[in-house]
């Protein structure tokens, strides 16, 4: 019984950051229908910029956090200015393949840098963060990444309903051209949206990294995971993604524990493709009635 | 009627659809592929070394495979992540085959393609019954299930040891040796790419077409989308197999690693860099990326031979991960029709001269 309820805590533990990771692709796919391959190396360079402003450059961890929060900012931008802008208006596989070019790009920019080596951040985060009730007891880390990942959820959610940038990105997701003709502008809906997106990521990056340790080829592995956890929870929806990672950090620490470590990895594909057999629009998804 | 030997015209003189479904516009064409075959199979293996057979050779696998996710992603518009899986499935399906139930080359090719293409149709059914992406979240699926079952199914693939192949037979002959090889694989790739020509201008091919330059347009004329995309998937995977199987007799000892992510992306790579939608393109691109990955290995044993770079220092898969990465974003952001639109540019500009713009 110890062992099941230490792989539950696991479980929600891990998921939980899977979720997280997942908001920023889903910020990207809910704002311009792109299925962002290069969403694990964005968690890569956010942690990485942190560590190099943390262990190398020897700043504050506010002040590193601060300055990693605003370099993905920025990145987010670059990118969509120098690779996503040609593309608008082109048909949306020329925008995916891109994304796949760029994993493989930042990816061995990344190994090129600082190679396949595990690097760890020194340890900095308040004692006052950890919590108890009885025998429970949640690590400074998971209190933090809760913080964010509600916060980040509440913040979405207020954003795409109320604000008019948010309905704006919504109209280019459901149809670009039709957004573009209706006086959208389509440039600066693309460009706040990877700026976003690159900064949960780059936030969800610190935090995974806090735990795990940073290394690009783990990293852009929970890159991948994503899109179990996105199908399953329903592709544009932020709150499914918490869902869905839940589910499927619980289904792969159960699997590991009680079927075979190896196969614990491949569960969260087995569950994608049972999913889209079953409810291809999630749990949480809009189902669009056109099936085309 | 007698046949005549057709010039350029000068200008669009179609007065019916069948000579726009021509292969070759003009009997030049036909005439240069027939010397260009010719050429290739006369010159080429006397008079290179035995290092450049084997980058021949690997090109035209590479090439049968990329013809294949063409069909796919140039004429269907529909992106598979797991084409290495597949190619991994039809070198396995082939070994199994050849090992288990000496099955002999000529049949356990095309049984390995039928293999990696039912293989296919699992991950394919559930998604492409749906609008969008799903089949390229499913074939990502699907690249790491099979990854993971080649490695644990070990009854039949023996896991981690690897499976070695005996010696192909054809009619007799023993295929060993890359000149032997050479033959083989091109025979194949040549009757791959006219079948895959061929299939463009039928019926199936044309649906293809329609379905990916307006899937509501093509349902509103009759065509039924989800057998469609699923046919184009089976026969997309079908090739991967195909080359798998051939690569798997060529090796003669095949383990599951190379079959990652990272060939599916080298399959895209090929696809976009050469030319979507068009089967030189598939060619140009096998050429472009397999040689890019013989350069890489070059210039990085040259600078570590002259000290350049420590042993340490220089790894070459990150660089080779990057050179793919940045040739896949330069090319969809410069040229997205590839290779193969900057040589029909070239080829134009030389024919239209001294009016070529």
């Amino acid at each position: 019984m110890d062992f099941f309820i230490q792989l539950l805590v696991n479980g929600l533990s891990v998921g939980f950051l899977y979720g997280i990771s997942a908001m920023g692709f889903v910020m990207i796919f809910k704002s311009s229908s792109v299925l962002n391959f290069a969403h694990g190396e964005l968690l890569a360079i956010g942690a990485y910029i942190f560590l190099v402003l943390v262990t190398w450059a020897q700043l504050p961890v506010y002040a590193a956090f601060l300055l990693t929060m605003l370099a993905c900012f920025s990145l987010g931008f670059i990118i969509e200015r120098l690779f996503l802008r040609p593309l608008i208006g082109e048909p949306l596989i020329f925008v995916i393949m891109l994304t796949v070019g760029l994993a493989a790009m930042f990816k061995g920019l990344i190994l090129l840098i600082w190679g396949g080596n595990l690097h760890t951040f020194p340890d900095f985060l308040p004692e006052w963060l950890t919590f108890s009730w009885g025998a429970v007891t949640v690590q400074p880390v998971y209190s933090l990444a809760l913080v964010v990942g509600l916060s980040f959820l509440a913040l979405f959610g207020i954003f795409f309903k109320f604000s008019s940038q948010g309905i704006y990105m919504r109209s280019v997701a459901d149809n670009q051209r039709a957004a573009l003709s209706l006086g959208v502008n389509v440039k600066n809906v693309f460009a706040l949206s990877w700026a976003i997106a690159a900064l949960v990521a780059g936030l969800s990056g610190i935090i995974l990294g806090i735990i795990n340790g940073v290394n690009v080829h783990d990293l852009s592995a929970i890159g991948l995971k994503v899109f179990p956890v996105v199908i399953l929870g329903g592709l544009d929806s932020i709150g499914g993604a918490i869902v869905g990672g839940l589910i499927i950090g619980l289904l792969e620490t159960l699997t590991g524990g009680y079927i075979s470590p190896s196969l614990r990895d491949v569960v969260p594909y087995i569950v994608l493709v049972v999913i889209l057999m079953l409810k291809p629009y999630g749990l949480f998804g809009q189902v669009e009635i056109e099936r085309v | 009627m007698k046949r005549r030997f057709i010039f350029h015209p000068c200008g669009n003189y179609h007065e019916k659809y069948e000579p726009q479904l021509n292969v070759y516009e003009t009997d030049y064409g036909r005439l240069w592929t027939a010397v260009g075959i010719v050429m290739l199979f006369t010159m080429v293996p006397l008079t290179s070394s035995q290092y450049i057979l084997y980058v021949v050779n690997s090109i035209g696998i590479a090439a049968i495979a990329a013809v294949g996710l063409n069909i796919l992603i140039g004429y269907t518009g529909q992106i598979s992540l797991g084409h290495g899986a597949f190619f991994g499935v039809g070198a396995y399906g082939a070994a199994y085959l050849a090992t288990r139930w000496e099955i002999p080359f000529m049949l356990s090719v095309p049984a390995a393609g039928l293999i990696a293409a039912l293989t296919g149709l699992i991950f394919g059914l559930p998604s492409s019954r749906l609008k969008g992406l799903y089949l390229t979240i499913a074939t990502l699926a699907g690249q790491f299930i099979i990854e993971y079952v080649l490695i644990h199914w070990e009854s039949v693939t023996q896991g981690t040891m690897g499976i070695t192949l005996p010696t192909a037979k054809l009619l007799g002959l023993e295929i060993t040796g890359d000149v032997r090889f050479f033959y083989v694989i091109f025979t194949l790739l040549i009757l791959m790419l006219w079948m895959a020509v061929n299939l463009m201008r039928t019926k199936y091919g044309r649906a293809f077409v329609a379905i990916r330059d307006n899937d509501r347009a093509a349902e509103g004329m009759g065509i039924s989308i989800f057998p469609y995309k699923l046919l184009a998937f089976a026969i997309s995977s079908f090739y991967a197999g195909v080359a798998g199987a051939v690569w798997a007799y060529y090796t003669l000892s095949i383990t599951t690693e190379p079959f990652n992510l990272g060939l599916s992306v080298e399959y895209i790579a090929m696809v976009i860099i050469g030319g979507m939608g068009s089967m030189s393109g598939a060619v140009f691109g096998a050429v472009f990326i397999t040689g890019l990955n013989e350069i890489l290995r070059w210039g990085t044993d040259l600078m570590m031979n002259m000290g350049l770079v420590s042993q340490l220092g220089l790894n070459m898969a990150p660089l080779r991960e990057f050179v793919f990465g940045l040739a896949i974003v330069l090319f969809i952001l410069f040229e997205p029709r590839g290779i193969a639109e900057v040589w029909r540019i070239v080829r134009s500009s030389f024919r239209l001269w001294p009016f070529s713009y």
